[in-house]
C-alpha cells in the first residue's frame, strides 16, 4: 500500500487492523513534509511531538483498546483552530507567538477519533482573503503549479493535502475558504450547515457565518470526518441539537428521484467558457446519474458579495478586538518609546501586529457599525441576508440539491490580484451565499482547465441535507474517476 | 433640601452583581476574594476562539428582580456587544443588552419622611462585569477574576426630584435584591454601584436640563451628598450664565465634590450590535410564572404585615423591614416575648447604635433575638427595670450571656415590694432635711435628687415607679 496515496479512511482501517503502525503512517507523511514544505509553505508550524501522539494511537491499539474511525492518520489543522501547547498564529504577526491552553472542540473530537495534528496549516491572516497571499508567514504555492495560488483562506491545508502532506485538513469556511481552494487544489471540500461543528476554540471572524470543516482526496473521506467534528457543543450554543447522520456508510451515487436546481443567476458570461465546460459536464453527469434538471432563480445573487462584506467586516472589526497586545500576542517594542497613554499602546501594538487586509476590514467594519451608519449599512445587510435566506429556502422547495460553479476562474496566478481587494471581492460571488444563508455547500473535483488546473463543482443542499449534497458529489466522482495528481510531489 | 425655584431631576442606573456560582457566559467561579487572576478561563480571559454560553440561573435572578420591581417581563431579549477598548475589558467588548433587555417598564414605592412615592423603572439589563485595573506608577496590573461576573443594570425613569428620594430609592432597590438573595448589595465593595443622572430645570418647565452623570458613589449618604452637591453646582453655573455639559463626573467624598471625568464629546461610539455568538435569550412563559410563585414576601408587604399582625406604627415596620435580616430578628423576638413594640423600641435604637459602632451585621451580633426577648420578658415582669435593663444590655453585647444569668449573677433584680422600698425612702427623707424644706416651699427640682438617691441606697434596684409614687405621697405638705 502506498501510503500517501491512499485515503484517510483506508489508512485508518489498516492502521487498526494492525498492518501498518500510526507511528509509520506519521513517518511517510512527516518525510513528504519534510520534502515539500519548504517549497509549498503548507504549514506555519509542524508538531514536533506528533510521532509521540502517533505511538500513543498504536498503544491503544496494542491494548485492544477502542480506537475511533481516524485511528493514526495525520491531520493539518488550519491555524485559526487553537491546539493546547501547539503555536496558533491565525497566520498574522499578531499572534506569532501564541501558544493556546487549549483546544477546540473540532480538534478535541479529531484526536478522540484517533487522529493526530500533524502540523498547522497556513492561511490568508486570519482568514482574510481568497489566495492565501495575506499571510504574516508568507504565501502558499498550489502543488499543482507553483505559479499559481493555493486559494483561500485555508489555502495551506488545500496544499498540505494536495501535496500530500496530509489526508485530511481541517479548514475553515466564512465565505468560501474551503470550497474555493478546494476546487483550487483539487480536493473535496465541505462547509456544513452553520450550527453543525462546533466554533468553540476556532479564531472568530465572522461569527456568524464561520464553519470548520475538512479538506480530503475523496467523498468518503469527507463524510467520515464530517462525522466526527459535526454535533452540539456544550461551549457554542450556536450549535445545533439535529443528530449527526452517518453520512460516510449512507453515500449512495444514484440519483434517481432527485431534483438539481440550476440558478439562472449563476450561469453567466463571468465564468470562463473552459470553468463553465468542467461545470456543464458534472451537471451532465449528475442527470446521468437520475437525477431531474430544474431551473431555479435566486435573484439577490447579485447582493450576496456587498452583504457579505458589510456582515464580515462588522462581525470581525469587534471579533478582533481582543488582540491589543495587554494579554497574549505580539506587543510592540517599548522600550526605546514608552507609550504616550493607553490609546497609543493600543495603536502601536494593532497598528504593527494586524496586515494591510485586516486593517482594511476592521476599519470598514468600524465604520458601518458607527452611529449614524449603522441603520444603512449593517442593519441594511442584515435585513437584505434574511431575504437571501428567503430565497434559498423557497428554491429547495422545488429542488434538492444545487449545482454551480465554485469560482469563476481556475487557480490564478501569484501577484495578480492582490492588489485589486475589490476585484478579489467580487469572485467570492459563488460561495458567499451558502455562508449567508447558512446552508451547507461543497466543492468536488470536476475536472481540469486549459492550463491543466484542478476545477470544482460546487454543490449546496438545504439546511442539515448534507447527505443530498454529498450523494450528488460521490455521483461525480464516480463517474469522472479522476486519477490525475499534481507533477513533481513524488 | 430647597433650590428656590430649582427643580432637580434625577434618574439613578443600579448595577447589581448577582450572586451566581459562576459568570455570566463561563463556568469560572464568580465568588469574591481568591488570589489574582485565579477564577479565569479561556472564556474570562478573552483567548481566541472562545465563546460565551448563557449562565440560566443569572437570567432566574434576573426575572425575580424584575418581577419584584413590577416589570413586564419579556419572553424574547438580545445580548450585544457594547465596543471599547479598555485594558481590563479582555474581549474588547462588554455583553449587555442593547435595544431589547429582559426587563421593562416596572415601579417599585419608596417611602420619604413618611410620604409614598412611586419611582417608575424604564428597565433592567443583564450584562458581564469588567476586570479590575489597579495603577502602580509607571505600570498597571490587571486582574480577572471580577471579569465576566453577572450584572443586573436597574435604570429608574427621571422621576427622582430629590437627594432624599434617590438615596431611598436606592435604599429600596437594595433591600428588594438582598430579600431575594440574589445581591448581597455591598456599596462599599463594589457588589452594588450606584450612578446618577442629574439635571435641573425652572420649576414649572416641562423640558429636562442638559444632564450629568455621578459615578464612584459608594454610600447612601454618599449619593444624597453627590447629588445635592451636583444640583447646587448646576444650579450655581446656570445663575452666573454658564452652560452645563453633558458630561461625566466622579464624586470625591473626601472633598464632597464632583469632578469632571469626560465630556460627550470624548464619549466612545458603542457600536453596539447582536451578539452573533449568543442566540436571543427565549423564556418559557411557565418557566417565568413559576419564578413569581416563588418569589419570597417583599419588604413593603411585609411592613403592612407588621403594622396589621404585630400593631407595629408605620414608621417603625417600614424602618424594620428594610434590612431582610433584621426584619427576621424582629420577628423572632416579637413572637417570643409577646411585646412587639418594645422589640422594635429596641432594635431601632439600642441594637442598631450598637451595630453601626460595631460595624457588625445583626447575624453576628453578640444579642441573639431570642435573648433580646428574654430580656425584655424580664422587664415586661418586673422582674428589672427599664433603667437596670440599659445596663443588663450592655452587659449582654459585651458578653453573649443570658440577661437572666447576669441578672442572677450581679443580684440584680428589681425590689417591687413597696414596704423594703418605704424604708429607704423614709431614711432619704430623714437624712435630707434641707433638700425636703427646699422641696417643700416649691423648688419642684429638687425631687430628682430624692429619686437619685432612693435608687443609690437601693443599688438601682428598686422599681422606679414605686419609688416615684412613695416619694410623692411622703413629700406632701
Amino acid at each position: 500500500m502506498d501510503i500517501l496515496k491512499s485515503p484517510a479512511t483506508d489508512i485508518a482501517a489498516q492502521v487498526k487492523q494492525k498492518k501498518i503502525s500510526a507511528k509509520e503512517v506519521m513517518s511517510a507523511f512527516m518525510k513528504q513534509t519534510e520534502k515539500h514544505n519548504g517549497n509549498i509553505n503548507a504549514f506555519i508550524t509542524v508538531n514536533d511531538k506528533a510521532l509521540q501522539e502517533a505511538e500513543k494511537v498504536d498503544a491503544k491499539i496494542a491494548k485492544g483498546e477502542e480506537v475511533g474511525p481516524l485511528a493514526g492518520v495525520p491531520i493539518a489543522v488550519k491555524d485559526m483552530l487553537c491546539t493546547k501547547g501547539l503555536r496558533t498564529t491565525a497566520a498574522s504577526k499578531m499572534l506569532y507567538n501564541f501558544v493556546p491552553p487549549y483546544s477546540a472542540t473540532v480538534v478535541k473530537r479529531l484526536e478522540a477519533a484517533g487522529a493526530v495534528t500533524i502540523g498547522k496549516a497556513n492561511q490568508d491572516e486570519f482568514a482574510m482573503g481568497s489566495s492565501n497571499e495575506t499571510s504574516h508567514f508568507g504565501g502558499v504555492k498550489n502543488p499543482w503549479n507553483a505559479d499559481y495560488v493555493p486559494g483561500g483562506s485555508s489555502g495551506g491545508s488545500a496544499a498540505a493535502v494536495a501535496a500530500r502532506m496530509a489526508p485530511i485538513a481541517i479548514g475553515t469556511d466564512t465565505g468560501g475558504s474551503i470550497r474555493q481552494p478546494s476546487s483550487f487544489c483539487g480536493l473535496v471540500g465541505v462547509k456544513p450547515t452553520y450550527g453543525r461543528v462546533s466554533r468553540y476554540g476556532i479564531v472568530a471572524f465572522a461569527s456568524s457565518l464561520d464553519q470548520a470543516g475538512p479538506m480530503t482526496l475523496n467523498v468518503k473521506d469527507a463524510a467520515a470526518a464530517l462525522e466526527v467534528i459535526s454535533g452540539q457543543c456544550d461551549h457554542d450554543s450556536t450549535t445545533s441539537a439535529q443528530p449527526v447522520p452517518k453520512w460516510s456508510q449512507n453515500l449512495n451515487s444514484d440519483l434517481k428521484g432527485m431534483k438539481i436546481g440550476l440558478p439562472k443567476e449563476y450561469f453567466t458570461d463571468a465564468i470562463r467558457p473552459d470553468v463553465r465546460k468542467v461545470v456543464d459536464n458534472a451537471i451532465q453527469i449528475a442527470k446521468s446519474a437520475g437525477a431531474e434538471l430544474v431551473e431555479i432563480s435566486l435573484p439577490l445573487t447579485r447582493v450576496g458579495v456587498p452583504v457579505y462584506y458589510l456582515v464580515t467586516t462588522c462581525e470581525a472589526s469587534s471579533n478582533l478586538a481582543r488582540y491589543d497586545g495587554v494579554r497574549y500576542g505580539y506587543r510592540a517594542d517599548f522600550s526605546k518609546s514608552a507609550p504616550e497613554d493607553i490609546a497609543d499602546f493600543y495603536s502601536r501594538n494593532r497598528g504593527e501586529g494586524f496586515g494591510l487586509e485586516v486593517k482594511r476590514r476592521i476599519m470598514l467594519g468600524t465604520f458601518a457599525l458607527s452611529s449614524g451608519y449603522y441603520d444603512a449599512y449593517y442593519k441594511k445587510a442584515c435585513q437584505v441576508r434574511r431575504l437571501l435566506r428567503e430565497d434559498f429556502l423557497k428554491a429547495f422547495a422545488k429542488c434538492d440539491a444545487i449545482m454551480g460553479p465554485v469560482f469563476t476562474t481556475p487557480a490564478f496566478k501569484v501577484g495578480e490580484k492582490i492588489n485589486n481587494p475589490l476585484q478579489m471581492y467580487m469572485n467570492d460571488i459563488y460561495t458567499v451565499s451558502a455562508n449567508l444563508a447558512g446552508i451547507p455547500g461543497m466543492s468536488v473535483p470536476g475536472g481540469y482547465s486549459q492550463e491543466g488546473l484542478p476545477v470544482g463543482i460546487q454543490i449546496n443542499a438545504a439546511h442539515f441535507e448534507e447527505q443530498k449534497m454529498l450523494n450528488v458529489a460521490y455521483a461525480i466522482e464516480k463517474a469522472l474517476q479522476l486519477k490525475e495528481v499534481p507533477n513533481g510531489i513524488w | 433640601m430647597a433650590y428656590g425655584n430649582w427643580e432637580p431631576v434625577i434618574g439613578l442606573e443600579i448595577h447589581a452583581q448577582l450572586q451566581t456560582v459562576s459568570k455570566m457566559f463561563s463556568s469560572d467561579s464568580a465568588s469574591f476574594g481568591g488570589a489574582d487572576n485565579e477564577n479565569i478561563s479561556p472564556v474570562s480571559l478573552g483567548m481566541p476562539g472562545a465563546l460565551p454560553v448563557i449562565n440560566k440561573k443569572a437570567v432566574e435572578y434576573s426575572v425575580k428582580v424584575g418581577l419584584a420591581l413590577n416589570c413586564e417581563i419579556k419572553t424574547q431579549s438580545i445580548f450585544a456587544r457594547k465596543n471599547y477598548f479598555y485594558p481590563d475589558l479582555p474581549k474588547g467588548y462588554q455583553i449587555s443588552q442593547y435595544d431589547q433587555p429582559i426587563c421593562e417598564k416596572g415601579y417599585v414605592d419608596i417611602f420619604v419622611n413618611g410620604e409614598k412615592r412611586r419611582i417608575d423603572i424604564t428597565r433592567a439589563h443583564m450584562e458581564e462585569d469588567a476586570g479590575k485595573s489597579t495603577h502602580h506608577g509607571d505600570y498597571s496590573l490587571i486582574n480577572l477574576n471580577r471579569a465576566g461576573v453577572p450584572l443586573l443594570e436597574i435604570v429608574s425613569d427621571p422621576v427622582i426630584r430629590s437627594p432624599a428620594e434617590a438615596a431611598e430609592y436606592a435604599r429600596t432597590i437594595r433591600g428588594i435584591l438582598r430579600y431575594l438573595d440574589v445581591c448581597d448589595g455591598n456599596l462599599e465593595e463594589g457588589s452594588l454601584r450606584c450612578d446618577c443622572n442629574v439635571s435641573v430645570r425652572k420649576k414649572g418647565e416641562t423640558k429636562f436640563g442638559t444632564r450629568v452623570e455621578i459615578k464612584n458613589v459608594n454610600s447612601f449618604r454618599f449619593v444624597e451628598k453627590a447629588i445635592d452637591y451636583e444640583i447646587q453646582r448646576q444650579i450655581d453655573s446656570i445663575e452666573s450664565g454658564e452652560k452645563i455639559i453633558q458630561e461625566t463626573r466622579l464624586y470625591d467624598s473626601t472633598k464632597n465634590r464632583t469632578n469632571s471625568m469626560r465630556s460627550k464629546e470624548e464619549a466612545s461610539d458603542y457600536r453596539y450590535f447582536p451578539d452573533p455568538d449568543l442566540l436571543p435569550v427565549r423564556l418559557d412563559v411557565s418557566w417565568v410564572e413559576k419564578i413569581k410563585s416563588s418569589l419570597p414576601e417583599l419588604p413593603l408587604a411585609r411592613a403592612a404585615r407588621f403594622q396589621s399582625a404585630y400593631g407595629l406604627p408605620e414608621y417603625d415596620s417600614t424602618v424594620l423591614v428594610l434590612e431582610k435580616s433584621i426584619a427576621d430578628y424582629f420577628e423572632v423576638a416579637a413572637k417570643e416575648c409577646k411585646n412587639p413594640k418594645a422589640v422594635s423600641n429596641w432594635i431601632m435604637t439600642d441594637i442598631m447604635r450598637e451595630l453601626k459602632e460595631s460595624e457588625k451585621d445583626i447575624e453576628h451580633a453578640p444579642i441573639k433575638a431570642s435573648q433580646l426577648a428574654e430580656m425584655i420578658k424580664l422587664i415586661d415582669d418586673k422582674t428589672i427595670s427599664s433603667k437596670m435593663a440599659k445596663t443588663v444590655f450592655a452587659e449582654m453585647w459585651k458578653t453573649g450571656q443570658n440577661a437572666g444569668d447576669i441578672v442572677k449573677a450581679q443580684g440584680m433584680s428589681q425590689i417591687t415590694d413597696a414596704g423594703a422600698i418605704e424604708k429607704i425612702v423614709d431614711e432619704i427623707i430623714a437624712k435630707n432635711p434641707s433638700q425636703v424644706t427646699e422641696y417643700l416651699s416649691g423648688k419642684e427640682k429638687v425631687f430628682g435628687f430624692f429619686v437619685g438617691q432612693v435608687m443609690k441606697a437601693s443599688k438601682g434596684q428598686a422599681n422606679p415607679e414605686t419609688v416615684n409614687d412613695l416619694l410623692k405621697k411622703k413629700l406632701k405638705v
